[in-house]
C-alpha cells in the first residue's frame, strides 16, 4: 500500500495516519488559500449564541455555588439521602449500560452480518427510543410491567416486579440508552476488514475462535464507547424514571432528588446534587475521549 | 458460522427488539383505545390538552429555527475554516448532550427565577421568564442545541470547499454560493438534523418540567400533560395524549427512513 504515503496535504497526512491530528498544521498556507467568505460572521454568531444559551447559564451555576458556604454545600452533596441517590443512579446506569453493551452488540452484529426478513424494519426501530419522548417511554414501560400489564401479568407471579421498583429504573434506563450502543458499533462492524477473518479461517481457526481472537479484540474499544455513551445518557435521564420508579425512597436517582429539592425551594440542595451530577458526566466524557483516542489506534489501517 | 447459530442470534435479537421496542410502542396505542373511541377523543380534545398541543408547537416553532440558524453558522465556520480553539468550540457545542436535562432547567431557574441572578431586576420590570413561555423556550433550546450542528459539521467537512470555491471564482457572491451550492449539497443532513431537533423539542420533559411551574392550560406542554394525567390515575387520558407524541416519534422515524433511502438513491 505504498501509494497511500504519497501525501498531498497535511490533511491527507492526518487521514492516512502518518501524523496525528493534533500535530500543528501550517496554518498560514491554508488561511491564504481559503477564499471563502463569512468566517467572522458565522464564527461570531456561533460564539455569541453558545455564550448566551450554554456558557452564561453554566457560569451562573458556578457563580452561585461559589457564593454558598462550602461546608453546607458539602453536607448537602454528601448526606445520606444524596449518597443513596448517587449509588442508585450509578448502579442502575451501570446495569443498563451493561445490558445495552451485550444486546446492543448483538443487534448491531445481526443487522450488519445477516440478511433476514424484517431486517430493515428492525434497523429503523433501533432509533425509536431516540424519537420517543422519555415521558411516553416511562408511561408505557410502567404499564407493561405493572401487575396487569402485558408483561407484568406473567412476571409478577414469579416475584419479578418490573414497575415501581429498582428493576423498573434499570428497564427505563436500558430503553433510553439502547440506540447509543447499537449505532456506535454498527458503522465499525460495516467497515471491518473481512479479509482478516478469511485469513484466520484459512489458517485453520474455527468460526468461534476467529470471533474470540480476531473480531472481539478489534471491536472491544468501540463496544466500550457505546457502553460509555449509554451510561452517560442513563446518568442524566429523568423523565422515563419518574414514571416507572413510583417515587419510592429506594428507587430515588440523583436527578429525581435534584428536582424534589428544587420543588421545596431548597436551591442550595439542588445545586449540590447538580454539581455532583455534572462532575460524574464530565469524568465520563473525559474517560470516553480517552477510550476513543485509544480505539483510533486500533482502527488505523 | 453454522446456520443454527445464525438463526439463534437473529431470534435472540428479534426477541429483544420485540419485547423492548415494539411492545412499548404498541402498548401506548392499545391502552389509549382500551375503552374505545369516545374516551380517547374526549382526552385528546380536552381544552387543557388543546392548549398543551398549542404550547408544544409554539415552543418548537421558536426553538428549532434558532438552532438551525446556529447549526448552519457553526458548521460553516468549523467545516470550512481553520482557526485556533476549534477543538474547544466543538467540545462546548457537545456540552448540552452531557448535562442532565434537569440540571439544564436548574441553570435557567438560577438565572431568571425569583431567587435567581436577574430575579429582582425581572420582577421590577414585570418580565416573567421562569414559569412562563420564555423559560420553556430557553430550556428547550439548551437541550436541543447540538442536534443540527452535529448533523451538519461532518457532512460539510466531508464535502470540503472546492465547489464553493468554484462558484466564487465564477462570480457568485458569498450568499449566492451559500444558498445555491452549500445548502443543496447538505439538504438531507439538514432535514435530518431538523426532524431530530424537533422531536426532542416537542418531547422534552425534564428540563421543561423544572422551568414550567405546571400551570394547567398555560405552561403545560404535551409531555407535562401526560405526567399530570398519569398522576390523576386516569386509565385512558395519559395514553391518549401520549399517543399523539408516539405518533410524532413514528413520523420522525418514517422521515428518517425516507431520507436514508433518498440520500442513498442520490449516491
Amino acid at each position: 500500500m505504498k501509494e497511500e504515503f504519497l501525501i498531498r496535504s497535511p490533511e491527507a497526512a492526518v487521514e492516512a495516519g502518518v501524523i496525528s491530528p493534533s500535530a500543528e498544521l501550517p496554518r498560514h498556507r491554508r488561511a491564504a488559500s481559503n477564499p471563502l467568505p463569512g468566517l467572522n460572521l458565522t464564527l461570531g454568531f456561533t460564539v455569541f449564541y453558545l455564550t448566551i444559551i450554554v456558557l452564561l447559564p453554566l457560569a451562573a451555576l458556578f457563580l452561585r455555588a461559589a457564593h454558598l458556604s462550602w461546608t453546607q454545600l458539602w453536607e448537602l452533596a454528601t448526606n445520606e439521602r444524596a449518597v443513596a441517590a448517587y449509588e442508585m443512579s450509578l448502579g442502575a446506569s451501570l446495569a443498563a449500560a451493561l445490558i445495552n453493551a451485550v444486546f446492543g452488540s448483538l443487534l448491531a452484529w445481526v443487522l450488519v452480518r445477516y440478511r433476514f426478513p424484517g431486517r430493515r424494519l428492525l434497523d429503523g426501530l433501533i432509533d425509536f427510543p431516540f424519537a420517543l419522548p422519555t415521558a411516553v417511554a416511562g408511561l408505557t414501560l410502567a404499564n407493561l410491567f405493572s401487575e396487569h400489564g402485558w408483561l407484568g401479568q406473567f412476571l409478577t407471579p414469579l416475584g419479578i416486579h418490573g414497575a415501581f421498583s429498582r428493576l423498573g429504573v434499570i428497564i427505563a434506563l436500558t430503553f433510553v440508552g439502547l440506540p447509543f450502543a447499537v449505532r456506535t458499533l454498527q458503522p465499525v462492524l460495516l467497515n471491518l476488514d473481512r479479509e482478516v477473518e478469511e485469513a484466520a479461517s484459512c489458517l485453520g481457526a474455527s468460526r468461534f475462535r476467529t470471533f474470540v481472537s480476531v473480531i472481539a479484540p478489534t471491536l472491544f474499544p468501540t463496544v466500550l464507547t457505546g457502553f460509555g455513551l449509554s451510561f452517560a445518557r442513563a446518568l442524566g435521564e429523568y423523565g422515563s424514571v419518574k414514571f416507572i420508579s413510583g417515587n419510592l425512597p429506594r428507587t430515588e436517582i440523583a436527578p429525581v432528588l435534584m428536582v424534589l429539592r428544587l420543588d421545596q425551594y431548597d436551591y442550595t440542595g439542588a445545586i449540590a446534587v447538580a454539581l455532583v451530577l455534572m462532575l460524574f458526566s464530565f469524568a465520563l466524557l473525559f474517560a470516553l475521549n480517552w477510550v476513543q483516542g485509544w480505539a483510533s489506534k486500533f482502527q488505523q489501517p | 458460522m453454522s446456520s443454527f447459530a445464525k438463526w439463534f442470534l437473529i431470534a435472540l435479537a428479534l426477541g429483544f427488539a420485540v419485547l423492548f421496542l415494539l411492545l412499548p410502542l404498541a402498548n401506548v396505542f392499545v391502552q389509549a383505545f382500551s375503552y374505545g373511541w369516545a374516551p380517547y377523543w374526549k382526552a385528546v380534545t380536552d381544552t387543557d390538552t388543546g392548549s398543551a398541543i398549542r404550547l408544544t408547537f409554539i415552543v418548537a416553532v421558536i426553538s428549532v429555527p434558532l438552532n438551525v440558524l446556529f447549526g448552519l453558522a457553526a458548521a460553516w465556520a468549523i467545516a470550512k475554516f481553520d482557526f485556533r480553539g476549534k477543538a474547544i468550540l466543538l467540545t462546548f457545542i457537545d456540552l448540552p448532550f452531557s448535562i442532565s436535562p434537569v440540571v439544564a432547567g436548574l441553570l435557567f431557574v438560577l438565572l431568571f427565577g425569583a431567587q435567581g441572578l436577574f430575579g429582582d431586576w425581572l420582577a421590577a420590570h414585570h418580565v416573567k421568564i421562569i414559569f412562563a413561555l420564555p423559560g420553556i423556550v430557553l430550556a428547550t433550546i439548551f437541550v436541543t442545541f447540538p442536534y443540527v450542528a452535529r448533523e451538519l459539521i461532518p457532512i460539510m467537512q466531508a464535502q470540503g470547499s472546492e465547489q464553493e470555491e468554484a462558484a466564487l471564482t465564477l462570480g457568485a457572491s458569498g450568499w449566492q454560493t451559500f444558498w445555491r451550492v452549500t445548502i443543496p449539497s447538505v439538504k438531507w443532513g439538514l432535514i435530518y438534523g431538523v426532524i431530530l431537533c424537533n422531536a426532542r423539542a416537542m418531547g422534552e420533559f425534564g428540563a421543561v418540567e423544572v422551568v414550567s411551574g405546571h400551570i394547567a392550560g398555560q405552561t403545560d406542554t404535551l409531555p407535562l400533560r401526560v405526567d399530570k394525567l398519569y398522576n390523576e390515575f386516569d386509565p385512558v387520558a395519559p395514553f391518549a395524549v401520549a399517543s399523539l407524541l408516539a405518533f410524532l416519534a413514528l413520523a420522525t422515524l418514517c422521515v428518517k427512513l425516507f431520507l436514508e433511502w433518498k440520500s442513498r438513491d442520490e449516491g
